[in-house]
């Protein structure tokens, strides 16, 4: 946010404002002239309670959605088929884990802590992506969440690169990249089915089968039904619509079933040459609500196993914490580092 | 699997490979479950790097998939601390303490040496060398922490001391002083747990008939479980490819 810094609360204040800003309308208004003109908001600028809200909401399900979504692809790794397979998979788990603590850190910097988020991820206030709530049945399903499930976050998170606030914006060029290995190696698996034994090729199948429509929901509600949409795109957090995002990604996924040799699930789905994109059949909403609320086949195994995985690991990082007390006790408050010399 | 005769230096790529196998394999058992998410990426990043050992080891003894996945339990090698279920973090921690420690000692002289394993040696020495630093800082952590972590790592330190006798058995086709490893082990080791406020166990290094006969082939009940897991999926598709 170089230009239009007018709204920056924190360090120098740029043009003899040194008190506190006794027009609001004045910091608003170089907010919007910011966003309009396309420039990063940064964690140090003041920005709109309602924008920080929304942002604070956004990232953290972002990040729950990652360690949540650690669980149905680790669920393969003690059986992964190959030594490869199982070194891809496992690298891919624990990106997975790294995107979180990305996405954490990113929050961090809107002035909420890691353990808050989880305390609300744990306690069902904050929601991660409802994708996983779905069981991963066989290997298959760890090719076709890399494709389809990846593929999907794709779409929705390469607009996310120009969103308006910094931090975020930064974190997800990371992200993307790593998404797009992920999505590449999910239709790389797939495709080693589909060309295998006829038993391969049927999980294969089977597990496109099973993944394509709750695929297709993780671009969220239509348009018309989508609570945060509208605000979302003013404020260029999110760029495209979800019914945008959804048309695309159905239209890159038709070429690549075809290269896989495998079908995807829908009778009304076909090439609308007037419009120049794919038809494609209805969305059950009434499941993608209904998992939303906490009945899906996986809801409630998923947060009972990262409940359990943070309330068994209460006592390692409660030691971690003492024993680094009881260090900077000993070191009266200042480190040195293997030189001699003191670290900032 | 076959019946071709063994060489000695297959002996020793099978001895280490399966250790950083199944080692590797019980630190992916944590994925999703660590205490917090650094150590989600730390453990996965410790089981990245032996299962790339595991698979360099495993090829200098021949198919590394027909090795992992068709061999039964008897046939494999791998030191019996090495297959010991996780347990609470402090048992895994003990367990990487041991086995990162006795690890890298062995890699810094095989690297140095003329030994056919000095180059995979000499690459996964620097790795080792975090596995290590990473096991004694959370022994330190954990040992000189709250109360309760000082109780689960003395607790887990004991469990796991009886299987590290068997780490300076003499390998066929591995030329390392067994006897200068073994010493500086357990100097290193001591070292890390009287600073971690923990005595080292006393006792013996191998208890029961079978403890530390992993390298004879002989395992504890826990690893035909481990192995039914990681085998059954690939033996079920015979001769598939994936």
């Amino acid at each position: 946010m170089a230009t239009a810094a007018a709204h920056r609360t924190a360090g120098a204040p740029a043009y003899g404002a040194p008190h506190a800003d006794p027009d609001g309308d004045a910091r608003q208004r170089a907010f919007d002239a910011a966003v309009a003109a396309d420039e990063r908001v940064e964690p140090r600028d003041w920005m709109p309670d309602a924008y920080r809200a929304t942002l604070v909401r956004q990232i953290a399900q972002h990040a729950h959605s990652e360690i949540i979504g650690m669980q149905p692809e680790a669920n393969w790794i003690t059986r992964a088929p190959s030594l490869r397979r199982k070194a891809i998979l496992m690298a891919k788990v624990q990106d997975e884990a790294g995107h979180g603590l990305y996405l954490y850190s990113a929050a961090e910097t809107l002035g909420v802590s890691r353990d808050e988020l989880l305390d609300k991820l744990h306690s069902g206030r904050q929601k991660y992506s409802s994708i996983f709530n779905y069981p991963t049945l066989t290997w298959a399903d760890v090719g076709a969440i890399g494709w389809l499930v990846d593929g999907a976050a794709i779409t929705n998170q390469v607009p996310l690169c120009r969103c308006s606030y910094g931090p975020y914006a930064r974190a997800m060029v990371r992200v993307c990249k790593e998404e797009s290995f992920h999505q590449r190696q999910g239709y790389e698996l797939l495709l080693a089915l589909s060309r295998g034994t006829s038993e391969q090729h049927a999980m294969a199948q089977d597990a496109v089968d099973r993944w394509w429509w709750p695929s297709l929901m993780m671009f969220g509600p239509p348009d018309d039904a989508s609570q945060h949409s509208a605000q979302s795109m003013a404020w260029k957090i999110k760029r495209h619509s979800n019914d945008e995002l959804r048309q695309r990604f159905v239209d890159i996924c038709v070429p690549q079933a075809e290269s896989l040799g495998l079908t995807l699930p829908d009778p009304d789905l076909k090439w609308n040459e007037e419009h120049g994109r794919h038809d494609f059949g209805a969305i059950d909403w009434t499941e993608f609500w209904d998992v939303l609320k906490g009945n899906g086949p996986c809801n409630e195994q998923r947060l009972t196993q990262r409940r359990r995985a943070h309330d068994e690991g209460a006592w390692v990082r409660e030691a971690a914490a003492a024993h680094a007390a009881k260090h900077a006790a000993k070191h009266t408050g200042k480190h040195t580092g293997p030189t001699g010399v003191e670290q900032a | 699997m076959t019946a071709t005769p063994v060489t000695v230096s297959a002996t020793a790529a099978l001895a280490l490979g399966d250790d950083a196998l199944v080692l590797s394999h019980r630190l992916g058992e944590w994925a999703g479950h660590a205490p917090v998410l650094e150590e989600e990426v730390a453990l996965a990043n410790i089981a990245l790097d032996l299962l790339g050992q595991a698979r360099v080891l495993l090829s200098m003894a021949g198919d590394e998939d027909e090795l992992a996945y068709l061999r039964e339990e008897r046939a494999f090698t791998n030191l019996q601390l090495v297959e010991q279920p996780n347990g609470d973090f402090a048992h895994t921690i003990a367990r990487q303490l041991y086995f990162s420690t006795y690890q890298h000692l062995l890699y810094g002289r095989l690297a140095a040496s003329e030994s056919e394993f000095a180059p995979l040696a000499g690459k996964a020495v620097k790795e080792v060398a975090y596995h290590r630093d990473h096991a004694e800082q959370w022994t330190l952590r954990l040992g000189d922490g709250t109360d309760v972590s000082h109780e689960r790592m003395r607790r887990a330190c004991e469990a796991l001391w009886r299987f590290t006798g068997e780490m300076f058995q003499p390998v066929a086709g591995l030329d390392v002083d067994r006897a200068a490893l073994e010493r500086d082990w357990l100097d290193s080791v001591s070292d890390v747990l009287r600073r971690a406020t923990l005595a080292p166990p006393e006792g013996p290094w191998t208890g029961a008939w079978s403890a530390g006969a992993g390298r004879q082939g002989l395992h504890t009940e826990p690893f035909g479980r481990m192995l039914a897991e990681m085998q059954h999926l690939h033996r079920s598709h015979p001769g598939a490819t994936w």
